[in-house]
C-alpha cells in the first residue's frame, strides 16, 4: 500500500468527521471527478506524449448516456455505467481510428475542433435536450439507500478515485505501460522492439476516454442533470491544465492539479464579481495566463517540485528468466541483395550485396556518409529499400516494417542510444522483451500479469548483467553516461533474445576495459550461434573483432574480406585517409 | 427548395466568407511556418479589431485601448527580464512608446467621425500591434520548446484574452458599418457592394504578401527562416526577429480580416474564435504549408458553411470541422506519423 | 602575426554529454588551419559553438574582441562565416535567391556592391551561375557543397570555416573544392577547416590540430603532423602486432 493510496483512504473517511462544512466536501467531489478526468491525460500527454483538448467532450458522452439510461429510459442509475463507459470508449476508437496517427500538433489540432463539433453536437440534439440538457437523474442508491447527501456521493466519488488511481498505476507498470512511455520519444526503439505504436496510441486514448466516461457517470449523479457547457472546449482546456499544472507524467499531479483548479475557480468566482462587478470571466484570464506562465516557469509542473517524486516504479523480482527460443535453422541469418536506396538525388546506397551467417561477427565499415546508416536502416526496416530484396532467416523481410523484423528475430542498437527517458535502465531493457510477453491490457490493469512480469525482468536483469550494468538496474536511463546508453541498448535487444543482432556503434563513447568486454560479450554471443552485424568507427575494436568486414564508400561496396586484407588494401586507404591531394 | 437565385446567394456568401478565411489561413502558416507556433488567438484579434471598428462607427475611444498598453507594459517586462537589461531602449519604443502613440492618435480621431476607410484604419492600428507583443509576452520566451507546448501556451493565450476581451468590450455585439451599400443585380444574381469589398481586399493583401514575399530581401528572409532556422542563422538573420515580423503580419491580416467581417455579421467579443478555426480547418488541410492551397481550401470551407447554413443550420458548425476528417484520414494515410517531429 | 580567431577553453555540452573540453584552437589572419580528428571526435560541436549556434564555455576572441555569447547573427556581422557539414541551404529557394540571402549582412549596402559580390561568387563557381534558377534541394552533392560555400562568401567573411567540406563527395569534386579554398586563402580570406580527409588537410594547411574524444591531443605544423604514424594510427587502428 503506497502512501498516495493512505491518503486517498483518507480523503474519503475525511467528508464524515463531525463538523466538516458540507461545501469543502461537495468541493472535494468536483476535484475527485476532475482528478479522474486529468490522470486519463496524465497518461494520454504526460506519459505517451499525446496532447488531447477533447477530454471534456469524452466525458460529455458519459455523462449523457448516464442521463439517458436512468432518466430517459428510467432504468438503473448502475446500468448507467457500463452505457457511459461504452459510449465514451466507442467515441474514442471512433476518433482515434480517424486522427491518432496524425504526429504531434496535427493529433492536438484535431482534438480542438473535434472539442468544438462535439459540444454543437451536444446542443443541437433533440434527444439530448439541447441547451437546456436533460435534468431531474435519479440519485444512485445502494440497497434502497439513496445516495443523496454530498457525502455519500464524496464516498462514491473517492472509491471511483481509488480505483482509477490503481488501475492506471497497474497499467503503467505493466509491458504495456512501458509502451506507452516509449511514444514519447522512444518511438523507433520501441517499434524495433516490436511494439505496434498504432495500437499503443489507441490504447492510451481509449484508456483516458474510458477514465473521462467515469468521470461524466459521475458528474451527472452529482450533479443530478447534464447540459452541454462543461463538456465545451474551454473544459477540455482546463483538464488539460490541470495534468500540466500538477506534472503531465505524474499521477498524484492530477490530484494536485484538479484541486489547485477547482479551488482557484471556486475562491475567483466568489471574489472577482466582487471585485470587477458580474459578467466578467475573470477565471478564463487567470487561467489562460497561469497557463503560459507555467510552461515558462515549470513546464514538468508542480509535483515533481513539491515531491522528491521518483517516476521509476517497482518492478516484480523474478529469478527464473524467459526460456530462450529455438534458433532458426537456416545457416544464412541475414542476407542483403542489389539494396538501391536514393534520397531525392543523392544516392546513399548502390547495389548493396552482404550476407551474414549463424555464429559470425560481420563489420560494415567506411568513411562518413558512405551509406553506412542508410545501409544498417534498410536492413533493420526502418527504411526501406528502391529496389533489392532483404532475407531475414530464410524469410523475404522486404518492405517489412521495424515490428514485423523484430518478430522475425531481429534486434537492434541504435548509434544515437534512444532510450525512454521516463523509464528506468531496467524496464527499458525489459522494453526490449515486449513481444515475450503475452499479457493484455485488462490483464495488466487487474494485475493478472505478474508471473509474467517476474520473468520478463529476470530476463531483462540477466541481460543487463551481460552488458555489466545490473548494478544500475533502477537508475532513470538518461542519467548513464552516453557510452553506458549504449550498453543499456545492447542488453535491450539481447533481451529480446533474437537471431541476428544489428549495432550501430556500440564501441563509441566506451572506455577501453568497457570495450574489452564488449568484445568478449559479442564473441560469446556470436559462439553461442548469434549472427552480430556491426557499424564501427573504431577501427581497432572492429578490426580484432569481425570475422568479415564489409567497406562502403559512396554507398557502394569497394572491399570485402578479412581484417588482415581490408588493412592492406589500397582502396581503403585511400577511402578512409584520402589521396593526396 | 433552392432554386438559381438561392444557390448563387449562398455561393456568395460561401466564397465572401471563405476569402477572409483564406486570410487567416495564411496568417496561421505564416506564423507556424517561422515560428513553429499554431496561432490559435489569431481570432480574438479578429474579433476585437471587429468591435473597435463597430466602436468607432460611434465616435467611441476604443475599448481595446486599455489592453494594448497593458499588454504593452507586459511585454516589455518580459522583454527586459529575458535580454537581461539588454537593449532596453529599442525595447521601449517598440512596447511602451508605439501602443501609447498609437493610443494618442485613437484618443483624437476616434470623435471626429473620420470617415470609414480613417476608421478602418484605426481599429487595424489598435489591434494589431498586439500579436507581436503577445509574441514577447508567450512564445519569444520558449524558443526551443516543442510545438506541441507552444500550442498548449497558444491555447493558454486564447483563454486569456477571450477574458480580457469580455472585461474590454462587454456581453453585446456589434456590427460595423459597410463599406458600401450598393447592390448590383447580374442575371440572377445580387451582388453586394461588401462582398465586392471583401473579395478585393482579400486579393490586394494576398498579392502584397506574395509581392513581399517574392520580391522583397526581408520577405525573402522571413521565407528563409521558415525552410532552414540554422541555415537563416548562418546568412545573419535573427530567427528572434522573423518571428516578431511574422507576428506583425499576422496581426495586421487579423485586423484586416476583423474589419472586413464587421459588417457581415454580428461580432461578439469571443466570437473570432471560431472564424479562426475555420482558417485552421483550410490551414490545416493545406498541411500548414502551402498558400495557394490553403486559400483555396479556406474558399471550400466557405462554401460548405453556407449549404450548410441552408440545409441544417443547427448542426452548421459540426459539418464545416466535420469537413477536416477526410483530410486527416487522407493525410493519415498518406504518411505515417512516426517521429515526424521533435 | 597576431591571431584573428584565439579560441581558449572552449567546452561544449550537449544533452547533458561533454562532446568538447577545453579546447584551445587560434587562427592567424591569412592562414589556413585545420582540425583533423576521427567521427565523434567533436569536430563539428566545436565549429558550432565558435559559430555561435549552440551554446560553450570559455572565451573565443575575434579580431580581439571578445565574441563569446554572442548570438550566430551577431557573429556574422563581425566578419565569422561557417560552412556546416548539413549545409542547411534554403532548399525550396533558387540558387540565386540563396546567395542573395548569404549577402543579407550588407543588405543596406549599394545595388552595385551587391551586384559585385553575386558576380563574384558566379565566376568562382561557373556551375552555380548554369543553375542559378535552380532550387536548391535539387542541385547534386557537390554542387550544394558549392552553393554553401558561396552562401557563406557573399557575406564577404573574414574567417570562414568549413565543417567536412569534403564529406560525401567524388575526388574530382573534392579536388576543385580544396582548390577553391586555397585560392580563398590567396585573396586574405582565413579558413578554418575541419576534415576527415587528413591528408588533404594537412596538405593544404599551415598549423592543425588532431581532436579525440573532445580533446585535443596534437598540435603543430601541418607537415609535422603528416609524417606523425599516431595520425595513421588514428584512423585506422594500430597494426596486430602493436595490440595487447
Amino acid at each position: 500500500m503506497t502512501r498516495p493510496m493512505l491518503i486517498l483512504i483518507a480523503l474519503i473517511l475525511l467528508p464524515w468527521l463531525p463538523g466538516m462544512p458540507l461545501f469543502w466536501v461537495s468541493l472535494a467531489n468536483q476535484i475527485g471527478i476532475s482528478a479522474i478526468v486529468a490522470m486519463g491525460l496524465v497518461v494520454l500527454t504526460g506519459i505517451a506524449g499525446m496532447t488531447s483538448f477533447v477530454q471534456a467532450g469524452l466525458m460529455g458522452f458519459g455523462a449523457y448516456a448516464a442521463a439517458l439510461v436512468a432518466q430517459s429510459w428510467g432504468l438503473s442509475p448502475w446500468l448507467g455505467l457500463p452505457a457511459a463507459l461504452l459510449a465514451s470508449g466507442l467515441a474514442a476508437v471512433l476518433m482515434g481510428a480517424v486522427t491518432l496517427r496524425l504526429s504531434g500538433h496535427y493529433l492536438a489540432l484535431s482534438t480542438i475542433a473535434w472539442g468544438v463539433s462535439l459540444y454543437f453536437l451536444f446542443v443541437n440534439l433533440d434527444i439530448l435536450g439541447r441547451n437546456d440538457g436533460l435534468s431531474g437523474l435519479p440519485p444512485l442508491s445502494v440497497a434502497g439507500y439513496r445516495l443523496i447527501d454530498v457525502r455519500a456521493s464524496a464516498m462514491v466519488i473517492g472509491v471511483s478515485l481509488l480505483l482509477s488511481f490503481i488501475a492506471t498505476r497497474n497499467l503503467l507498470n505493466s509491458r504495456w505501460g512501458r509502451a506507452l512511455h516509449a511514444l514519447q520519444g522512444g518511438e523507433v526503439a520501441a517499434a524495433s522492439a516490436g511494439v505496434n505504436l498504432g495500437q499503443a496510441r489507441l490504447l492510451a486514448f481509449v484508456y483516458a476516454a474510458l477514465l473521462a466516461g467515469l468521470a461524466g457517470w459521475l458528474f451527472a449523479h452529482l450533479q443530478r442533470a447534464v447540459s452541454p457547457n462543461p463538456f465545451g472546449l474551454v473544459a477540455g482546456i482546463q483538464y488539460l491544465l490541470m495534468a500540466v499544472l500538477g506534472g503531465a507524467g505524474f499521477l498524484p499531479g492530477a490530484l494536485l492539479g484538479a484541486a489547485i483548479v477547482v479551488l482557484v475557480n471556486n475562491w475567483l468566482q466568489d471574489l472577482l464579481p466582487l471585485l470587477l462587478g458580474a459578467g466578467v470571466n475573470a477565471e478564463t484570464v487567470v487561467f489562460g495566463a497561469g497557463l503560459v506562465v507555467l510552461l515558462q516557469a515549470a513546464p514538468t509542473g508542480l509535483w515533481p517540485l513539491l515531491a522528491r517524486a521518483s517516476a521509476m516504479a517497482h518492478h516484480p523480482q523474478g529469478r527464473t528468466a524467459l526460456p530462450a527460443p529455438s534458433a532458426p535453422n537456416a545457416t544464412e541469418l541475414l542476407q542483403a541483395t542489389r539494396l538501391h536506396r536514393r534520397f531525392g538525388g543523392l544516392v546513399a546506397v548502390a547495389d548493396l550485396s552482404l550476407s551474414l551467417h549463424k555464429g559470425e561477427i560481420l563489420g560494415l565499415i567506411g568513411p562518413n556518409g558512405a551509406g553506412k546508416s542508410t545501409s544498417f536502416n534498410l536492413l533493420s526496416g526502418v527504411d526501406h529499400p528502391d529496389s533489392g530484396r532483404v532475407m531475414l532467416a530464410g524469410t523475404d523481410a522486404t518492405g517489412l516494417a521495424a515490428p514485423e523484423m523484430a518478430k522475425l528475430g531481429l534486434a537492434r542498437s541504435f548509434q544515437h542510444a534512444r532510450l525512454v527517458a521516463g523509464l528506468s535502465v531496467i524496464e527499458n531493457v525489459a522494453l526490449g522483451a515486449h513481444l515475450r510477453g503475452t499479457a493484455s491490457p485488462l490483464q495488466a490493469i487487474l494485475r493478472r500479469d505478474r508471473a509474467e512480469e517476474a520473468a520478463l525482468f529476470a530476463t531483462a536483469a540477466r541481460a543487463l548483467d551481460r552488458v555489466g550494468l545490473l548494478a544500475e538496474a533502477d537508475r532513470p536511463a538518461t542519467s548513464l553516461a552516453l557510452g553506458q546508453q549504449r550498453l543499456v541498448e545492447i542488453a535491450r535487444a539481447l533481451a529480446a533474445s533474437p537471431a541476428v543482432l544489428l549495432l550501430d556503434e556500440p564501441a563509441a563513447g566506451l572506455r577501453h576495459a568497457e570495450k574489452q568486454a564488449l568484445a568478449a560479450l559479442l564473441r560469446q554471443l556470436a559462439a553461442s550461434g548469434m549472427g552480430v552485424l556491426l557499424v564501427e568507427h573504431d577501427m581497432e575494436f572492429v578490426m580484432s573483432l569481425a570475422h568479415r568486414l564489409v567497406v562502403l564508400d559512396f554507398g557502394t561496396v569497394i572491399a570485402a574480406g578479412t581484417p588482415a586484407e581490408i588493412r592492406q588494401s589500397p582502396a581503403v586507404i585511400e577511402a578512409y585517409l584520402g589521396a593526396a591531394a | 427548395m433552392m432554386d438559381l437565385s438561392i444557390l448563387l446567394a449562398l455561393l456568395q456568401d460561401g466564397v465572401v466568407s471563405g476569402a477572409v478565411y483564406g486570410l487567416l489561413a495564411l496568417a496561421l502558416v505564416l506564423v507556424f511556418a517561422v515560428t513553429r507556433v499554431i496561432l490559435i488567438p489569431v481570432g480574438e484579434l479578429v474579433s476585437f479589431t471587429a468591435l473597435t471598428y463597430a466602436g468607432l462607427e460611434d465616435g467611441q475611444i476604443p475599448e481595446a485601448l486599455p489592453l494594448l498598453l497593458a499588454l504593452g507594459a507586459l511585454a516589455f517586462l518580459r522583454g527586459a527580464l529575458q535580454d537581461r537589461g539588454r537593449s532596453l531602449g529599442s525595447l521601449a519604443l517598440q512596447t511602451l512608446v508605439l501602443p501609447a502613440a498609437i493610443a494618442g492618435c485613437a484618443v483624437l480621431i476616434a470623435p471626429l467621425h473620420a470617415g470609414i476607410a480613417v476608421q478602418a484604419g484605426l481599429a487595424i492600428a489598435v489591434v494589431a500591434p498586439m500579436a507581436p507583443l503577445l509574441y514577447r509576452i508567450a512564445f519569444r520566451p520558449l524558443p526551443e520548446a516543442s510545438v506541441l507546448v507552444k500550442l498548449i501556451a497558444a491555447v493558454g493565450v486564447h483563454l486569456a484574452l477571450t477574458g480580457l476581451g469580455l472585461l474590454c468590450f462587454g456581453p453585446e455585439g456589434a456590427r460595423g458599418p459597410a463599406f458600401s451599400d450598393a447592390v448590383l443585380t447580374l442575371g440572377p444574381m445580387i451582388l453586394t457592394g461588401q462582398a465586392v469589398w471583401v473579395i478585393f481586399c482579400t486579393t490586394a493583401a494576398m498579392a502584397a504578401l506574395w509581392a513581399f514575399f517574392r520580391l522583397s530581401l526581408a520577405g525573402a528572409a522571413l521565407r528563409a527562416t521558415a525552410i532552414n532556422r540554422r541555415g537563416a542563422r548562418l546568412v545573419g538573420i535573427s530567427p528572434d526577429r522573423s518571428g516578431l515580423l511574422a507576428f506583425w503580419l499576422a496581426g495586421l491580416i487579423a485586423g484586416l480580416s476583423g474589419v472586413l467581417i464587421a459588417p457581415l455579421t454580428t461580432v461578439y467579443y469571443d466570437g473570432g474564435f471560431l472564424i479562426g478555426l475555420k482558417g485552421f480547418v483550410a490551414a490545416i488541410i493545406a498541411g500548414l504549408g502551402s498558400y495557394p492551397l490553403a486559400i483555396a481550401a479556406a474558399l471550400v470551407v466557405g462554401v460548405v458553411e453556407s449549404l450548410s447554413a441552408f440545409w441544417a443550420s443547427d448542426f452548421k458548425e459540426v459539418i464545416v470541422f466535420s469537413v477536416i476528417i477526410p483530410v486527416l484520414l487522407w493525410r493519415s494515410l498518406r504518411h505515417c506519423a512516426v517521429g515526424e517531429e521533435e | 602575426m597576431s591571431a584573428l580567431l584565439q579560441a581558449t577553453g572552449i567546452t561544449i555540452a550537449y544533452r547533458g554529454v561533454r562532446a568538447v573540453h577545453g579546447v584551445s584552437v587560434s587562427v592567424a589572419q591569412g592562414e589556413i588551419a585545420s582540425v583533423i580528428g576521427p567521427n565523434g571526435a567533436g569536430k563539428s560541436s566545436l565549429l558550432a559553438g565558435l559559430m555561435g549556434l549552440i551554446p560553450s564555455g570559455g572565451q573565443v576572441l575575434f579580431e580581439g574582441e571578445d565574441i563569446s555569447g554572442l548570438p550566430a547573427e551577431a557573429r556574422v556581422a563581425r566578419g565569422l562565416a561557417l560552412v556546416p557539414e548539413t549545409r542547411d541551404l534554403f532548399a525550396t529557394m533558387s540558387v540565386a535567391d540563396n546567395l542573395r540571402l548569404g549577402g543579407y549582412r550588407h543588405r543596406f549596402d549599394t545595388k552595385a556592391g551587391r551586384t559585385r559580390d553575386l558576380d563574384a561568387a558566379y565566376a568562382m563557381f561557373p556551375r552555380l551561375a548554369e543553375r542559378r534558377g535552380q532550387l536548391a534541394g535539387l542541385l547534386s552533392g557537390g554542387e550544394r557543397q558549392m552553393l554553401a560555400m558561396a552562401r557563406a562568401l557573399m557575406a564577404r567573411p573574414r574567417l570562414l570555416m568549413l565543417d567536412e567540406p569534403s564529406l560525401g563527395l567524388a575526388p574530382l569534386i573534392v579536388r576543385d573544392i580544396f582548390r577553391t579554398v586555397a585560392g580563398l586563402r590567396d585573396q586574405g580570406v582565413s579558413v578554418l577547416l575541419v576534415e576527415q580527409n587528413a591528408r588533404a588537410a594537412l596538405a593544404l594547411s599551415a598549423h592543425a590540430s588532431v581532436l579525440e574524444g573532445g580533446r585535443v591531443t596534437l598540435s603543430g605544423p601541418s607537415a609535422m603532423l603528416a609524417a606523425d604514424p599516431r595520425v595513421t594510427e588514428m584512423y585506422l587502428g594500430a597494426a596486430p602486432a602493436a595490440m595487447a
